[in-house]
C-alpha cells in the first residue's frame, strides 16, 4: 500500500542515484556541508574504511540473505499450497503471525549467543526475518490465483509440476515480489544494525557517529542507507508493476 | 464426537514435531560455565547430576511430543504440550541446581541449544493445537492470561533462581524495573501521541484526495530510513531545540536520551496510523453512509456514530502493528541513551554476555508476543459480525522499519 511513488518522476530518480553515488565515490565534496554538524575540529568524513566498501558489503550481506530467504519461503509455500502439505497451512500461518511480532533487533542479539560476532548473526537474522513477508505473500499469491486458469491448465493437460512452474509460479509472481521488496527493505534497515555485533555495514558509519558525538558522520551514513533503501524499493515496485501489467492483473 | 477410526490419524505437524523433538532429545539441554563470560560445557539431560530427575523430565518432555500426535485430539495435543514445556521447566530448575552444586562461586548455568530448540517445538505444538481449535476473542484471552498467570509463578517462585540470566537479574533488579518502565513508555507513548496526531489527520485525508496523495508517500518515505539513523538524526534536532528553545531542556528535551527515542518512534507509527485510517474509512459501504445522511445525520454525527464504529477494526490494526513495531524498534533506543530492554542488549553485546543479551531480549519478545495477541483480541471484538469466528481478514499492512 501507499508506498513513495517517485516512479513518474524519472528526473528526481536520476537526481538520487547521482547524490547516492556522489556520496559513495566521492565523500570529501561534501564536507563543507556537512562540516557544520561535526564537532568543532573533529573529522567530518568517515575515513576509517571506504565508504564503497562498506555498501557493497553492506549490499552483499542484504542479496545474499534476500536470495536465501526468497528460495526457502517460496518452496514451503509450494509445498503448504500443495494438497499434501495442507495440514501445515494452519500452523504455518500462526508462525507467520508470530514471527512478525519478533523484532528484528531481537532476532540480531540472539543470533549472537549462537553464532559469535560478526557478519554470521547478522545473515541469520536478515534471513530468518526475510522468510516471513515473502512465505505470506507466497502463500497469498498462490492461493488467490483465478481457478477458471488453473482449471484451463488442466484442461490442456498440463501435468502438476509443468501448472506449478508454467501457470500457478508465473502468476504468483507480481504478489511474491511485493513480499521481497519488504523483506528486502527491512534487511537493509536491519543490517545496519548488524555493525553493533560487527558485522561490515554502512551501519558503522551511523555509530561511529553516536559514539564521538559526531552528527556528520550519522547523517552521512543514514543518508546512504536510506537512498538506497528508497532507490531499491522504487525498483522493485517498478518491476512489480511491470510484471503485474504483463501477466494481466491489475496494477496495484 | 469424534469418530474412533479418526483418532488414530497422524497429524502431520504432530509427526514433524515428535520426530524434531526426539532428535533433539540428544542435544545438551543445560550448560555449565565457570564464570559469566567464558564458553561452558554442555550437559544432556541424561548426564545431569541425579540421573532420575534429568531422565523423568526428558520422559515427560518425550511423553508430551507423542501426545501431539492424533490428529483428531486438539485437546490432547494440547494437554501434550503443557505437559512436554512442564518437564522442560523441571529439567531446567532441577538440572541448574543439580549441576552448581561443588560447581563454584562464580559457576553459571544456561539453558543451551537443546533448550532452546524444544521450547520452540513444544510452544509450535502448542501453537499447531490451538489453531486447530480455532478459539474465539474471550477464550484466547482467558488462555493467554492463564499463560502469563502460570508464567508469573514460576517467576515468583523464584525456581530459576539458579539460572546464570537470574543471576544477571538480581544484580541489577532496579535497573531492570527502570528499563521496564522506560521501554513501556516509550512504546506506549509513541503510539498514543501518534494516535493524537494520526487519526485527525487521516480522517482528513480520507475526505481530500489531494491531501491523502501529499501527506501518504511523505509518511511512506520516512519508513524507509533505517531505524539507527532515525534515531541518530533526531539527536541534533532535539538538541537543537533543547539548546535554543527557553525551557525546552526543563522539560526533558535534549539531544540524548528519551526525547530522540521517543520522537522517532512517533514519526514511523504516522504511516500505520494514517494509513489505517484512511482504509478504514474508505471500507465503509457507501449504503451505511447514504442511509445515515437520509436520517438526517450531520457530518460530524456520521463520523462519529457510523464510520469510526464501523471502520474500528482496521483502525486497531493499525495501531496493533504501531505498538508490536515500537516494542521492537524501543530496543535501539538503548544505544542513544534512551533507556529500556535495549540498554541491556547492547551492554551483553559490548560485554559478550549472553545472558545479559537475554535479559534484554527476552522480555522484549515476550512484551511483544503478549501485545500483538491482546490487540489481535481487541481487532476480533470490534468486528460487529461475529465474535471473532471467522479467520480476520487481512489488513492493509504497514512497512515495518527496521
Amino acid at each position: 500500500m501507499n508506498l513513495p511513488r517517485p516512479s513518474r518522476g524519472g528526473a528526481l530518480r536520476a537526481a538520487l542515484v547521482a547524490l547516492l553515488l556522489a556520496l559513495v565515490l566521492r565523500p570529501d565534496w561534501f564536507a563543507p556541508v556537512l562540516a557544520p554538524l561535526a564537532p568543532a575540529g573533529g573529522p567530518v568524513i568517515y575515513e576509517r574504511v571506504s565508504l564503497l566498501s562498506l555498501s557493497l558489503s553492506h549490499l552483499g550481506l542484504v542479496v545474499l540473505a534476500a536470495g536465501a530467504a526468497t528460495l526457502v519461503a517460496v518452496a514451503l509455500a509450494v509445498l503448504v499450497t500443495r494438497p499434501s502439505g495442507a495440514p501445515f497451512r494452519p500452523l504455518s500461518r500462526t508462525i507467520t503471525n508470530l514471527g512478525q511480532t519478533f523484532p528484528p533487533v531481537a532476532v540480531l542479539a540472539l543470533a549472537v549467543p549462537a553464532l559469535g560476532f560478526g557478519a554470521g548473526p547478522t545473515l541469520v537474522a536478515l534471513f530468518l526475518y526475510g522468510l516471513l513477508p515473502i512465505f505470506e505473500n507466497a502463500v497469498t499469491g498462490l492461493t488467490t490465483l483465478p481457478p477458471a486458469t488453473i482449471e484451463a491448465a488442466r484442461g490442456i493437460g498440463l501435468n502438476r509440476w509443468q501448472r506449478l512452474l508454467r501457470v500457478e509460479l508465473p502468476l504468483a509472481l507480481p504478489v511474491m515480489l511485493t513480499g521481497i521488496r519488504l523483506s528486502v527493505v527491512i534487511a537493509l534497515g536491519t543490517a545496519t544494525i548488524g555493525s553493533t555485533v560487527a558485522a561490515r555495514t554502512l551501519g558503522e558509519v551511523i555509530i561511529a557517529g553516536l559514539l564521538t558525538n559526531n552528527t556528520a558522520y550519522v547523517v552521512q551514513g543514514g543518508l546512504i542507507v536510506g537512498l538506497f533503501a528508497v532507490l531499491i524499493h522504487d525498483g522493485l515496485v517498478q518491476l512489480e508493476q511491470r510484471l503485474a501489467r504483463r501477466m494481466g492483473r491489475v496494477g496495484r | 464426537m469424534t469418530p474412533r477410526g479418526a483418532a488414530t490419524a497422524l497429524s502431520p505437524p504432530g509427526v514433524l514435531f515428535a520426530v524434531l523433538g526426539l532428535a533433539l532429545t540428544t542435544a545438551p539441554v543445560l550448560t555449565l560455565a565457570a564464570n559469566r563470560i567464558v564458553t561452558g560445557q554442555g550437559a544432556r539431560a541424561w548426564e545431569l547430576p541425579g540421573a532420575t530427575t534429568g531422565l523423568s523430565g526428558l520422559f515427560a518432555v518425550i511423553a508430551g511430543l507423542l501426545l501431539g500426535l492424533p490428529a483428531a485430539w486438539p485437546r490432547v495435543r494440547l494437554a501434550g504440550a503443557g505437559l512436554g514445556l512442564a518437564g522442560l521447566l523441571w529439567l531446567l530448575t532441577r538440572g541448574a541446581s543439580a549441576l552448581l552444586e561443588g560447581a563454584g562461586e562464580y559457576a553459571r548455568v544456561s539453558p543451551a541449544a537443546g533448550f532452546w530448540c524444544l521450547l520452540v517445538i513444544l510452544l509450535m505444538l502448542l501453537a499447531d493445537a490451538l489453531a486447530q481449535m480455532s478459539p474465539g476473542p474471550r477464550l484466547r484471552a482467558v488462555l493467554l492470561a492463564a499463560g502469563l498467570a502460570a508464567l508469573g509463578a514460576v517467576l515468583a517462585s523464584g525456581a530459576l533462581a539458579d539460572l546464570s540470566i537470574a543471576q544477571e537479574y538480581f544484580s541489577r533488579a532496579d535497573a531492570f524495573a527502570d528499563a521496564a518502565l522506560r521501554h513501556l513508555g516509550l512504546a506506549f507513548g509513541s503510539l498514543a501521541a501518534a494516535a493524537c496526531i494520526g487519526f485527525p489527520l487521516g480522517i482528513y485525508c480520507a475526505r481530500r484526495m489531494r491531501m491523502r496523495d501529499a501527506v501518504l508517500p511523505v509518511l511512506s518515505f520516512l519508513q524507509t530510513i533505517p531505524s539507527l539513523a532515525m534515531f541518530g538524526l533526531m539527536i541534533p534536532v532535539l538538541g537543537w531545540v533543547g539548546d535554543s528553545l527557553p525551557g525546552a531542556r526543563a522539560l526533558g528535551i535534549a539531544g540524548i536520551g528519551f526525547a530522540p527515542a521517543f520522537l522517532a518512534l512517533v514519526l514511523y507509527s504516522l504511516l500505520p496510523v494514517v494509513g489505517n485510517t484512511v482504509a478504514g474509512l474508505a471500507a465503509v459501504p457507501a449504503a451505511a453512509l447514504e442511509a445515515a445522511r437520509g436520517m438526517g445525520m450531520t457530518p460530524r454525527q456520521r463520523l462519529f456514530r457510523v464510520e469510526l464504529p464501523l471502520g474500528l477494526p482496521v483502525l486497531l490494526a493499525g495501531l496493533r502493528i504501531v505498538l508490536v513495531q515500537n516494542i521492537g524498534l524501543a530496543v535501539i533506543a538503548g544505544l542513544i541513551g534512551g533507556g529500556g530492554f535495549g540498554t541491556f542488549v547492547f551492554q551483553g553485546l559490548n560485554q559478550t554476555a549472553t545472558d545479559l543479551i537475554l535479559l534484554g531480549a527476552l522480555p522484549t519478545v515476550l512484551l511483544a508476543l503478549v501485545a500483538a495477541i491482546v490487540m489481535d483480541i481487541l481487532v476480533d471484538l470490534a468486528r460487529p459480525s461475529g465474535r471473532g469466528t471467522p479467520p480476520p481478514p487481512k489488513t492493509p499492512k504497514a512497512e515495518a522499519p527496521a
